[in-house]
Formats: structure tokens, C-alpha cells, sequence
């Protein structure tokens, strides 16, 4: 763990990869440090803010050299089950670049637990990885500038759901009707970090 | 026959650009939902403790003046921040009669205006927050003219404050402190150097996400890429162009850009009210931590 300053009011832990970040973003929500309001968990940090008239970095730093990360509780963890259909338009490339049939992809993808490492790019955008073996698909070359909300896309080691129409980089394998984003639900982001994720194949 | 009395704001006009403030939406980044909020966060208080509000009740935020509104119902209003030509209520509570209208000009300096209303803008929070996010598109929408802004009732007692004397913004050069950021070492000493001994320039790209900053490119000296990690405002991120930009209250919640330093968050507020042109000098020491 190496903690990096980030100004005055937020500290950037940096780990060894998204196990590590995962474990200590389950420690730092189930026993919260005092005077910290915000906990963002990255790909390979996870970010401390805090309300400085609460406490100082200098306290929360020694805090968190104090926790312990937590192993990814997999049995109590909330699951998610998201009814995909896979026609996306970037499928048959994914499946050449990884050397297989598109039948394939939709396998692994459907195959395997996911869990969502961490959010970012749009409220609600949760970056998924999966239990078994790691993907590693390129983003496109050319981003599009609209993707449909409910694309199902991957990129690098992740896979995830566009929460809304916008512009995104992200391989398009398929798409879902269920909103991983709705402001009139409580909570609004289905997928938060440590949810558990299970694609299916609907048609 | 009379209009009925209610406590609303109609706008009659916006200018630049009028927005819903309050504090914002903390404690959300890890559903990938960023603060936003006032720009000025002490100017935004300062409005809501003149009029007898919670500091964090939600005002609006005015760019480059040009806002005039007519009041539904007797309101009491302040305004804060750059300092508009006319406004009798510049720092000051003031009765808004019903009927009455209320216009800002154009401030000799400063960018950002905030209008408290005694009761509050009472529109329909998104997320605990009635904060327009213009990255994200959370909350309401940008405040435009036709538009008639509902007013909550009066919370607190009046302070009993007729003026309170805070300095009007600055124009020409300001200077902040700077703090390291967690990837000062991703530069060339002389990169450091170079970012607190320039004068920036304020671009005219920035908005409330940030401040587009003109001045020497400042060269990384490790390449390759950073996996996005997360960040608040003050950060100062340096894209390829090696021109930093100086995150405001709409940052997003992670980057994928090394930040080379932070602004002092309590020298933020002041960095949201500077205009396009004007420069900025950074104090501090941004590495050998």
C-alpha cells in the first residue's frame, strides 16, 4: 500500500491491483474512518476524501496503514442478474480478435460471475470483472459518439453496461432492458462496487 | 384583477449562463457521481447566511451577470460573489417586493454571482442535491428564461447582518497555493519548476468543470498509460498538450491524466471566479514530499 498526497483534502491510496483495491474498499465501508466522507475505489487506488473540520490527513493516513483489507465476501454479496441479448455490432470483431466464434464469447460472457470493481465515465457506469479467466479486448479505434443506454460492451479487462445514451469507446457485444441507472429507484446505481453481476442470454 | 401571491421566482432572463447551486452531492464517487455544487462554495453560503438560510440550501449560480427575475410573493434576496452593476442586494439582504424585479449587469470582475433567496430555491432535489452537474447531467436543468422557480418558506430567523464586507473577486493576476499531487513524480523537475514560476492563462474553454490553462507545456518524463484513478477539485491534471487543467466543481470523478499538484481547496472557491484571460500563479511546493 503506498499512500500519495492529493492536495488538501484527500489522500490516494495505491495498490497492487483490483483484489487489493477491492478488499480495502469492503474494510473502508464496514468500519468507515472517522472524518471520511467519500471513498472512490479505482482500478489500482482508491481515493480518501475528507471533511477537514473532522479530521486531518495526517490521522486518516495512519488509519488506514492500521486497516486491514478485507477478502471479497462473495457468499453475502448482493447479486445481479441482467438478461442479455447479444447482437451487438462490435460481436464477430470480438470474437476474431480473441480467435473464437461469437458463440463462444456469449459463453464466457454468460459463463462466469462478475463483480463490479469499481464506477466511473458516468453515474452508475459499473466496471465488471470476471471470476474465471480474465478478458482482454481493446477499446475500438474510433469511440462512436452515441451508444445506446444498455449496450453491453467490453474493453481491457472489463466488461459493463452503458447507463445512458452517450459517447463511449467500449466493444459492443449486446444490450439489456434492464436501467442500471434509474434516479426514481433507491439506490439509483444497480451495479456499486462488490455487487455481484450474472449475464444471461435472453432472446 | 391581481396575480395570486406565491413564492416563486420568474426568470426573465439567464444571461451566459444561470444554474440551481447548493453543496452538492458528496459521498457518491464510487457510484461514479461527482460533488458539482457552487462553484464559490463560500460565496453560495455566504448568500443563504444573509437571507437566514441553511448555508447548503440551494441559490443560483450566475455567470457573467445578465439574470433578472421577478418576484411571485414579498422574498427576501442577497447576492454574492462577482459583483453586479445595480444590485442594491450585493452582500446585503434586501426586500424583493412581490411584482418586483431584481436584474444583474455585468460584473466589473469576478466570473460567478450567486442569488439567495430567503426560503431557498425549492426545486425537486435529484440524489439529495438540487446541484445542476453539467458533466454528469444530474440534477435540474439549466435555468432559462420562462422559467418559474419554486421558493421554500423561511427556515430560520433573519441574522440581523445589513452588509457583510468581503472583497469583491479580483481581476488581473491571483495567486493560489499548491499542494503535491500523487503524480509529481511522473514529471521533470523542471515541470514543477515551471508550474509555479509561470503566470497561466485562463483559456476561454473552462466552465464549471475546470480551467483550461495556458503557459509552458509541461513534459512528463514517465510515459505510458495511468489506469483512471480518482480525484476532486483543485486537481490540476496534465493531458498531453501538457497544458494542466484545474479542476472546479464539476470535476468528473476519476482521471485517467497524471495530476501533477492540487489547489489548496480553500483557495478553490477563488479559482471559480476567474474570467477567460485573466492569469493565475501557483504558491507552493510541488514536489520533494
Amino acid at each position: 500500500m503506498r499512500i500519495l498526497p492529493s492536495g488538501s483534502t484527500a489522500l490516494l491510496v495505491e495498490l497492487d491491483g483490483l483484489k487489493q483495491v477491492l478488499g480495502l474498499y469492503a474494510a473502508l465501508t464496514e468500519d468507515p474512518l472517522q472524518g471520511v466522507v467519500d471513498v472512490v475505489p479505482a482500478a489500482r487506488t482508491v481515493l480518501l476524501v475528507i471533511d477537514p473540520a473532522r479530521t486531518t490527513l495526517a490521522a486518516v493516513g495512519q488509519a488506514l496503514r492500521r486497516t486491514r483489507p478485507r477478502p471479497g465476501r462473495a457468499g453475502s454479496a448482493e447479486r445481479v442478474e441482467l438478461p442479455v441479448v447479444y447482437d451487438g455490432a462490435d460481436l464477430a470483431d470480438v470474437a476474431a480478435h480473441l480467435g473464437t466464434a461469437p458463440e463462444e464469447v456469449v459463453r464466457r460472457h454468460t459463463g462466469t460471475e462478475w463483480t463490479v470493481a469499481f464506477c466511473g465515465f458516468a453515474p452508475g457506469f459499473g466496471y465488471c470483472v470476471p471470476d474465471g479467466e480474465p478478458w482482454q479486448v481493446p477499446r475500438r479505434e474510433t469511440p462512436r459518439t452515441r451508444v445506446p443506454a444498455g449496450a453491453v460492451g467490453l474493453a481491457g479487462e472489463f466488461s459493463g453496461v452503458y447507463p445512458r445514451e452517450s459517447p463511449g469507446g467500449w466493444q459492443l457485444i449486446g444490450r439489456t432492458d434492464v436501467a442500471v441507472f434509474d434516479l426514481a429507484r433507491e439506490p439509483a446505481a444497480l451495479l456499486r462496487p462488490g455487487v455481484r453481476v450474472r449475464f444471461v442470454a435472453a432472446t | 384583477m391581481t396575480a395570486p401571491v406565491s413564492r416563486t421566482l420568474t426568470v426573465l432572463a439567464t444571461g451566459p449562463l444561470t444554474t440551481v447551486q447548493d453543496a452538492g452531492r458528496p459521498g457518491q464517487g464510487a457510484l461514479g457521481i461527482g460533488r458539482s455544487g457552487a462553484c464559490d462554495r463560500a460565496a453560495a453560503r455566504l448568500a443563504n447566511r444573509l437571507v437566514g438560510n441553511d448555508p447548503d440550501a440551494a441559490v443560483l449560480e450566475v455567470t457573467l451577470g445578465g439574470l433578472a427575475v421577478r418576484a411571485g410573493a414579498d422574498l427576501v434576496v442577497a447576492t454574492t460573489g462577482a459583483r453586479c452593476p445595480d444590485s442594491r442586494a450585493h452582500n446585503a439582504p434586501v426586500w424583493l417586493p412581490a411584482g418586483a424585479e431584481l436584474r444583474l449587469g455585468l460584473p466589473a470582475s469576478g466570473l460567478r454571482s450567486y442569488l439567495a433567496v430567503r426560503g431557498g430555491i425549492a426545486v425537486e432535489p435529484v440524489l439529495g442535491s438540487r446541484a445542476t452537474d453539467l458533466l454528469s447531467g444530474l440534477g435540474p436543468p439549466v435555468v432559462s428564461a420562462g422559467d418559474v422557480l419554486p421558493v421554500g418558506g423561511p427556515a430560520a430567523p433573519m441574522p440581523g447582518v445589513d452588509l457583510a464586507p468581503v472583497p469583491d473577486p479580483p481581476g488581473g493576476e491571483v495567486a493560489v497555493r499548491v499542494l503535491p499531487g500523487p503524480r509529481a513524480d511522473w514529471f521533470a523537475e523542471d515541470a514543477a519548476a515551471a508550474l509555479t514560476g509561470s503566470a497561466w492563462t485562463v483559456t476561454g474553454e473552462s466552465n464549471r468543470i475546470g480551467l483550461r490553462l495556458a503557459g509552458p507545456a509541461l513534459a512528463r518524463t514517465r510515459e505510458g498509460e495511468l489506469a483512471s484513478e480518482g480525484m476532486v477539485r483543485g486537481a490540476l491534471q496534465v493531458p498531453p498538450s501538457g497544458q494542466p487543467v484545474l479542476f472546479l466543481a464539476d470535476a468528473p470523478v476519476t482521471g485517467g491524466y497524471p495530476v501533477i499538484a492540487y489547489v489548496d481547496d480553500d483557495d478553490v472557491d477563488r479559482c471559480g471566479q476567474l474570467r477567460p484571460g485573466q492569469t493565475l500563479r501557483f504558491r507552493g511546493t510541488v514536489r520533494g514530499r
